[in-house]
């Protein structure tokens, strides 16, 4: 694409975003469908099988798709992007086809928890070298002056993959039975078996494009690069700048895009304790409305610059994460909610007012502790529905006769479903946070490809890019669960994380990053 | 502002090893036999600490070059890259 022209830079982006946003499809199904996987193919009891299992969740995102950054970047500016990000996707829509197919650890044993992680990190590879490739091919096809909108398209993949995901899950869950979902060969596979039919399209489309012209143009000139990896990280001034888009931009903008949409969603569902559906209806609503933004902010930086937006996403994420996240918990509050409401109704179990699911004696220190578990549903005359489950634990005396003694009550609230207009209300919360992804992530593409030379321009901007959004922000959970531990008075203690990264990343970027767009990237 | 570019390299170099630190440590006091989340496991500590101490390697460097002013200027064009 030469000049201003946008002739063709429709199918140029439609055929490369399709492909990332099935890729990004393929990724998340593995991460949504956690814990049947785990049924199936990493039984607890079972030490090695859950070795593996640490391992498929650990390897594929942290080493493994900063390694196929580097070797899909190197064969990007070897031989082109276009064959490059099409093995990328042949590599990811084939292992996720596979994993649907592979028997459960029941049938053949430890074979199948070795075949998933090996499909897993397969898919781990594919990713480092999808994403780099696409971007790079669409901004060497867009126009000057408006490479931020073209390359946002490809921003929205992350998150439309995400949206489709969440929707075919969805949608398979919503039309049989638990059971018939979870089952060996159940409704948790068709995930899995549909991403063929979608790559299948994908690579037929992709196989049509042409190679990026900009590097067409370097490949007959016979100027393209014979070792990328070294002239990427070998020398110094181009290594220079690698770390100043990891320190800079991406770092930040990992921990933002993660903690927006993946932190945010199992927040609701383990800290909030949402109801399955609604947490996932939630998520989708603020996705859907959020998601055009990626489109407005690309744009907005073709005319302002990449820099201050992508940095006034990060600021906006240190100020007002812990604001937004506290405000998710309190609105959320059972026992304020019981304390509030007169007309609090109780939904009865089997006929029975807070019935006893069972109870468990235990011996300790020549006292006997029995622990009695009830559990009941509750309906607010407002709506809101939620199920309470109370442990007590209550001891006998030494001498065997004196009464059980109430020692330790928990009492854990569960499955909640908000009334509609606290269920919008949380939308608009989720929604916010997904706008300072759409800040930080609309017009990074076109900002990393802007700073590195056609030539080594895979290999340069796929590892920071994957070490970004991979370590930085796949960490995000990781390191909230060790903050959470260790200070266990704070409930958003881990939000410290994304929080500190962010602001490291804020005062990097605005100390020696440049606003200056460079208009000519054909060099 | 390119004298704080510079004075601001030292923080970045003496944050590196402090990050090092902070996740040995941490793996040393977390991971145990009887724990059931993942930060009681070593092998998340063992790949994370793999693959952070490169990354915590590359903010020293940054700071270095950020002290030595070699950020001071941006490069303008791709052949000051090659």
């Amino acid at each position: 694409m030469n000049g201003h022209s946008t002739k063709g830079i429709g199918k140029v982006i439609f055929s490369s975003s399709l492909g990332t946003l099935i890729e990004w499809y393929d990724f998340y199904i593995f991460g949504m469908l956690a814990k049947v996987i785990s049924v199936q193919f990493f039984p607890d009891g079972n030490e090695t099988a859950a070795l593996l299992s640490t391992l498929a969740i650990f390897a594929a995102g942290f080493l493994v798709r900063p390694f196929g950054a580097l070797v899909f970047g190197r064969l990007g500016d070897l031989i082109g992007r276009k064959y490059t990000f099409l093995l990328t996707l042949v590599l990811m829509g084939g292992s996720t086809f596979l994993i649907g197919l592979v028997p459960s650890y029941k049938a053949i044993g430890m074979a199948a928890p070795l075949l998933v992680l090996l499909l897993r990190l397969i898919q781990g590879l594919a990713l480092g070298g999808e994403y780099g490739g696409a971007a790079t091919y669409v901004a060497e096809h867009a126009p000057e002056g408006r490479r931020g909108y073209f390359t946002a398209w490809i921003q929205t993949t992350a998150t439309l993959g995400l949206f489709v995901a969440l929707g075919v899950i969805m949608l398979v869950k919503n039309n049989m039975s638990d059971a018939a979902f979870t089952a060996e060969w159940g409704g948790w596979r068709y995930p899995f078996w549909i991403s063929i039919l979608l790559v299948g399209v994908s690579i037929y489309i992709r196989l049509k494009m042409n190679e990026s012209p900009v590097f067409a143009k370097l490949k007959a000139e016979k100027k393209t690069s014979v070792n990328p990896l070294k002239e990427s990280f070998g020398h110094k001034a181009n290594f220079k700048m690698v770390l100043l888009a990891l320190f800079g931009a991406v770092m930040g903008q990992g921990v933002i895009w993660y903690t927006g949409q993946f932190y945010a969603q199992s927040f609701l569902e383990n800290t909030v304790k949402i109801e399955f559906m609604q947490n996932r209806e939630i998520l989708l609503w603020a996705i859907g409305l959020a998601t055009p933004f990626f489109l407005v902010f690309g744009a907005l930086s073709d005319k302002i610059g990449r820099k201050w937006i992508m940095l006034t996403g990060m600021l906006l994420g240190v100020i007002f994460y812990r604001p937004i996240f506290g405000k998710l918990l309190k609105d959320s509050d059972a026992k304020e909610w019981m304390t509030k409401n007169e007309g609090m109704r109780y939904v009865e179990i089997s006929g029975q007012k807070n019935p006893l699911i069972k109870t468990d004696t235990v011996k300790r220190n020549n006292e006997t502790l029995q622990i009695i578990h009830t559990k009941g549903i509750w309906q607010l005359s407002e709506g809101i529905r939620f199920t309470e489950t109370y442990a007590d634990t209550t001891g006998q005396g030494i001498d065997g006769f004196s009464s059980w003694i109430s020692k330790d009550k928990k009492h854990v609230y569960s499955d909640k479903i908000l009334t509609s207009g606290l269920k919008w209300k949380f939308i608009g919360l989720i929604w916010i946070m997904i706008i300072f992804v759409t800040m930080v992530y609309g017009p990074v593409a076109a900002f990393l490809v802007e700073l590195f030379p056609t030539k080594i321009r895979y290999t340069s901007m796929s590892l920071p890019y994957h070490i970004g959004n991979g370590v930085f922000g796949g960490l995000v959970p990781f390191i909230a669960t060790l903050l959470s531990t260790t200070f266990t008075s704070d409930p958003l203690v881990g939000l410290w994380y994304p929080i500190g990264v962010a602001a490291l990343c804020f005062v990097i970027g605005a100390l020696y990053l440049n606003n200056k767009i460079d208009k000519n990237i054909n060099d | 502002m390119n004298q704080l570019k510079r004075i601001m390299g030292i923080v970045w170099m003496i944050i590196a090893p402090v990050i090092i630190y902070f996740l040995v440590s941490g793996a040393v006091h977390n991971i145990s036999s009887t724990g059931t989340k993942d930060i009681n496991k070593p092998i998340p500590w063992i790949i994370i600490i793999t693959i952070f101490t490169p990354i915590a390697i590359g903010l020293m460097i940054f700071g270095y070059y950020s002290l030595k002013g070699e950020f001071d200027k941006l490069p303008e064009s791709s052949d000051e890259l090659l």
